[in-house]
């Protein structure tokens, strides 16, 4: 390294070497990388799920594959995204590394439960992987009983074995970021000064704290009855199948959320960092994270309009349905006039959350015509909900994601990405996307089934179009992952604060000293205050 | 390849009515997002950043304007909501004139039949302009029944019936999909729904070889199960009479009262002493197992069939008779 | 204030400033831990109460059959060791190390006579074949399925809740030695206030768990 004489700076990265280093650290940035090296392996395997089951809806006939595969690829795509990718990803990386660093702690309240959370999403992910290596699953990710119960062949106790332990990394990482937000903020940080970021993480922890444990239960009964006949949910013992959908969607609902409020807390950093203004309405974007979060688990039944619930009981699911969607429109109107007599610059991290704002409105929007009962019927189960989900998921969260990792790219690594590269992907990529799903909102109208292997003729075009844009948005993908290991060792050398931006995390070194802080930041404004900063950039230069 | 719908086709008296009010959401879909991307790009190029050292003025939160872009949508949300619940509540009330169709879901077909005995498989032949109920299990995983052209879905659940109901408008052919994930061959469940003009249907009927309408099936049933020895029509069998039975009000021995309707009636012949009519003594032995899905709807058509009797209700009286102590000491 | 001044101690963390700090975030984290095993036990309180209301007298025919004696037996013992718990706390607190171990040893003591009459029980409904599976039989009712519905709810529930107690009993053991090893004094007793914390959880499961599997319509047999 050229630069190497000139900084010996120790850090957290040099601080200790080997691989015992790594796998026993508690320093949380450590296990942020951790986790990051994680959860792209299992992103690049659903990705290839993905790649899959696009190839062979290319045609009407399934000739590329058998339906037994089909339905095993599109379960382990949803597996591996939704539980090892998704739910992890930016609470258990960006989070990790920054949460404790923005309300100016060391690390989080129990460092060595941390590490714990890493090995049981690993353990976890080992579970599904046997599980996949061995013949695979194929309930759906929804493992719908007496389907996965009594009816299917293939792996699904090891599958499910696995999920209910990365749960218990998903349960401790909330209950960690809980006990941090309320016991360790710096001397100064109130509540009302925290930067959004964190507000959506407390929101998020809620959820994993509260759901998951849910879910939890609710595979260990379907485990029963695979293993001990311990019959909960069979229908042939008065049992009730549709019970299950119920415990099920209790948890499943508000994972949306676990997967969309972390995009969202990043999206209000990158906003206001680049255009250099408070976020409009701090108080209105901060309840409204926690408001999502609480109406998240009174809306569960709009997933089984159709599943023989009562009529009653739908209408009530719907109407409740719809008061989510007034604090999602709160942040999108929020952050919008937040640009309003800004200073707008186009780096590649606001990039991201323009596509973050516009997928996600299309996301939301559509989440109204599912919200809404006549219309439900007919377009549930169908290419309109994968459409709309995807909209949120990867239109939203993983757009976030990646938003934030370019954002603290140079925080984290100490060297800067490459910029014209960064462009061309983000853009790459939301193209590549609304192609991929734009046509599938169609598909869904005209009555096309998901999880169908093979489909009539007429549906032909749009499925030709879905997989044109899925190839665009795999190449998306991969232009990140090549220039971002690239930077590592020929990345310019970031500054402290490259962006200008406001929060603690930026008033420390790149990367910063192990213990995050040579002193003790002590807060003594609102978050987002640029006059401040803009002193010392103009300084730094 | 070369065909690009964009709509799919409306035959059904409800499909006009969903794809109004998806007219709605999508007109106040395409205003939002209008709004939004144009003052997301007008103000991103309106606003950019000139110099390094530029340093916005700040600009204080509206609470006017807060309040503003909360009740809008809100209001709009509640027009979607109240529209969407109308249509749901209508296509959850089966006219009562309506003909009647029995559909049995397993993996991975559709059996379906007529009350006049005709059976299908993945095919079903409605007339035009009538109005089609369908009552609907499953003799293992969930299923749904979904008419895209129709705009209907409803999930057929194993263990009790569901009903959905539509009424066509436009002759055709149609696509009936599974549409709830249901194991290996879940994309091969599908068929065709043929909507006729009535004459065609009529002819079609009764070009079928069909045998005995389902009533007479079900009457068949009840003798071969010995049904009749304890259900006798004038009520001296230690059983009630069925006559005239159902969508009655039954009054049970624990005093509740409930209406005789079809998931009455399949719970009495698959789990006969969980609801034991007053004045009654729970002798009657399950039939779980000894009487197919289709059985028991024929059994339910029957009963249907037994109609009004006047006099004939609640009857007393407690004989055991040899077949049905046999099956109770099985046990 | 020099960020990295204090070396670290098990009664003060690296990432903590001050003792008390420390010992407030132990303790809420265990309530947030408790927060979700109610969610946990919610979900299978939940299919109870339903199933229970779906089938009222079949629940109350199979839940007559479970010996109340032997549940109010096992109800008093669990107590006990609620209590033999809270005196190892105070022990704690006032720093007396053997009292600690004594008291301790009794909670898991009591705990493993809990585990034992639970074993005992289950073993009775093993001869009388209410175990649920293809092997299951109840006596004098004709509807087996929801009777298999009660005792595979009987046996999920009762036996989340014994793994539970052994899980505590892990617990208890690791306290028992660390006592011995002098790790535990006046100023520094966290683990063993949140193990506390643990043990009355899982008891008062119980008291939700006797009524509601041994007591309730009771008199309809």
């Amino acid at each position: 390294m050229i630069t190497a004489a000139v900084q010996e700076r120790e850090h957290y990265l040099n601080a200790s070497y080997g691989i015992k280093s790594w796998l026993l650290t508690k320093d949380h940035k450590r296990i942020g990388l951790l986790y990051l090296a994680t959860i792209t392996l299992f992103f690049f395997l659903g990705g290839a799920f993905a790649t899959l089951i696009r190839i062979e809806l290319l045609t009407p006939q399934g000739d590329l594959v058998s339906s037994e595969t089909y339905n095993k690829l599109f379960t382990m795509h949803g597996v591996t995204m939704i539980f090892f990718f998704l739910i992890p990803s930016i609470p258990a990386t960006l989070g990790n590394f920054f949460l404790p660093m923005m309300i100016g702690a060391r690390d989080l309240a129990f460092p060595r439960l941390n590490l714990l959370s890493w090995y049981l999403l690993v353990v976890g992910g080992l579970f599904s992987l046997f599980a996949m290596l061995a013949g695979g699953v194929d309930t759906g990710w929804t493992f719908y009983t007496p389907y996965s119960t009594s009816y299917s062949n293939t792996w699904v106790i090891a599958t499910a074995v696995g999920i209910f332990i990365a749960g218990f990394s998903s349960i401790l990482t909330g209950l960690n970021f809980i006990v941090t937000i309320h016991r360790m903020r710096a001397p100064g940080m109130t509540w009302f000064r925290m930067p959004l970021f964190v507000w959506a993480h407390y929101a998020t922890s809620l959820i994993q704290v509260l759901g998951t444990p849910v879910l939890a239960v609710t595979l260990l009964l379907v485990l029963c009855e695979r293993l001990f006949h311990i019959g909960i949910f069979d229908p042939a013992l008065g049992g009730d199948p549709v019970l299950f959908q119920h415990l099920f969607w209790f948890y499943s609902h508000p994972a949306v959320y676990i997967m969309i409020l972390p995009a969202m807390g990043v999206v209000s950093e990158i906003i206001s960092t680049f255009s250099r203004k408070p976020i409009f309405g701090y108080g209105f974007v901060a309840f409204s994270s926690v408001s999502i979060a609480v109406l998240g688990f009174l809306v569960w039944g709009h997933h089984m309009f159709v599943s023989t619930q009562s009529v009653y009981a739908g209408m009530v699911f719907s109407f409740l349905s719809y008061f989510v969607a007034i604090p999602s429109a709160i942040k999108v109107f929020n952050w919008t006039a937040t640009l309003y007599k800004g200073s707008i610059s186009f780096a590649t991290p606001m990039l991201y959350a323009f596509g973050f704002i516009g997928l996600f409105t299309m996301g939301g929007l559509t989440g109204l015509f599912l919200a809404c009962l006549g219309i439900d019927v007919h377009v549930t189960d169908t290419y309109f909900v994968v459409a709309h989900f995807h909209y949120i998921m990867v239109g939203g969260a993983i757009m976030g994601f990646l938003g934030g990792l370019h954002f603290w790219w140079p925080k984290m690594t100490g060297r800067m990405y490459p910029e014209g590269w960064a462009k061309l992907s983000a853009l790459t990529i939301f193209l590549g996307f609304n192609l991929t799903f734009f046509p599938q909102f169609i598909l869904g109208y005209l009555g096309m089934p998901r999880r169908y292997h093979v489909y009539p003729e007429e549906f032909q075009v749009l499925h030709v179009l879905s997989t044109a844009g899925a190839s665009v948005l795999a190449v998306g993908y991969m232009i990140p992952m090549i220039y971002l290991i690239w930077s590592l060792r020929y990345g310019q050398i970031a500054v402290a604060n490259p962006w200008g931006a406001t929060g603690l995390e930026w008033k420390t070194a790149s990367p910063p000293p192990l213990h995050n802080f040579d002193e003790t930041p002590i807060v003594t404004h609102e978050a987002y205050d640029y006059t401040t900063v803009m002193e010392e950039v103009i300084e730094v230069g | 390849m070369g065909k690009l719908p964009l709509f799919p086709e409306q035959a059904s008296t409800f499909a006009p009515d969903v794809d109004h009010l998806l007219f709605f959401l999508l007109a106040v879909s395409v205003f939002f997002t209008v709004v939004i991307f144009s003052a997301i790009f007008y103000f991103a190029i309106r606003y950019r950043r000139r110099s390094e050292q530029e340093l916005p003025r700040h600009v204080h939160t509206g609470m006017a304007l807060e309040i503003v872009w909360s009740v809008i949508p809100f209001g709009l949300t509640m027009i979607m909501f109240t529209w969407g619940a109308a249509i749901f509540f209508k296509e959850s009330r089966p006219p009562e004139d309506a003909l009647p169709i029995y559909v049995v879901a397993k993996q991975w077909m559709w059996k379906l039949q007529h009350m006049e005995g005709q059976r299908e498989i993945n095919e079903l032949h409605v007339p035009l302009g009538r109005t089609v109920k369908l009552t609907m299990t499953s003799e293992d995983v969930i299923h749904s029944f979904f008419v895209p052209a129709f705009r209907t879905k409803q999930d057929v659940v194993p263990g009790r019936y569901s009903t959905t109901w539509w009424k066509p408008t436009k002759a055709g052919k149609y696509h009936l999909f599974c549409a709830e994930y249901c194991g290996t061959k879940h994309s091969g469940m599908i068929g065709w729904i043929y909507v006729m003009e009535p004459q065609d249907y009529q002819k079609w009927l009764s070009g079928g070889a069909a045998s005995g309408s389902m009533a007479e099936n079900g009457a068949k049933l009840f003798q071969d199960l010995a049904c009749s020895n304890c259900h006798k029509a004038d009520g001296s069998g230690r059983c009630p009479s069925l006559v005239g039975l159902f969508g009655r009000d039954v009054k049970l021995s624990d005093g509740k009262v409930i209406k005789a309707d079809e998931a009455y009636i399949r719970e009495s012949i698959l789990q006969p002493n969980a609801k034991i009519v007053a004045g009654f003594q729970p002798v009657m032995p399950t039939f779980q197992g000894l009487v197919t899905e289709e059985g028991v709807l024929s059994l339910i058509e029957y009963v249907k069939s037994l109609g009004e009797k006047p006099g004939a209700g609640a009857a007393t009286g407690a004989g055991a008779t040899p077949a049905a102590k046999s099956a109770t000491e099985k046990r | 204030m020099a960020n990295q001044a204090h070396e670290e101690t098990l009664a003060l963390r690296e990432q903590f400033d001050t003792e008390a700090q420390q010992k407030d975030a132990s303790t809420l984290g265990m309530w947030i831990f408790l927060v979700t095993e109610i969610m946990f036990f919610g979900g299978m309180f939940l299919a109870y109460t339903i199933y229970r209301s779906t089938y009222p007298e079949i629940f109350a025919v199979c839940s007559s059959s479970l010996n109340v004696y032997i549940g109010a037996a096992n109800t008093v013992v669990l107590l006990c060791s609620s209590f033999t718990m809270v005196l190892a706390v105070r022990s704690a607190q006032l720093g007396r190390q053997r009292a600690i171990v004594f008291n301790l040893i009794l909670t898991l003591a009591l705990g493993f006579v809990f585990l034992g009459v639970k074993a005992y029980e289950w073993n009775e409904k093993f001869v009388e074949h209410h175990i649920p599976g293809p092997g299951f039989h109840f006596e004098g009712i004709a509807q087996q399925g929801p009777a298999q519905l009660f005792f595979s709810l009987y046996f999920a529930m009762t036996g989340l809740h014994a793994l539970h107690m052994l899980i505590g009993g892990g617990i208890l053991t690791w306290l028992i030695i660390r006592t011995k090893q002098g790790a535990f004094t006046a100023e520094y007793m966290t683990p063993v206030d949140v193990a506390g914390l643990y043990w009355h959880f899982v008891d008062i499961i119980w008291i939700f768990l006797f009524p509601l599997l041994y007591l309730i319509d009771r008199h309809l047999k």
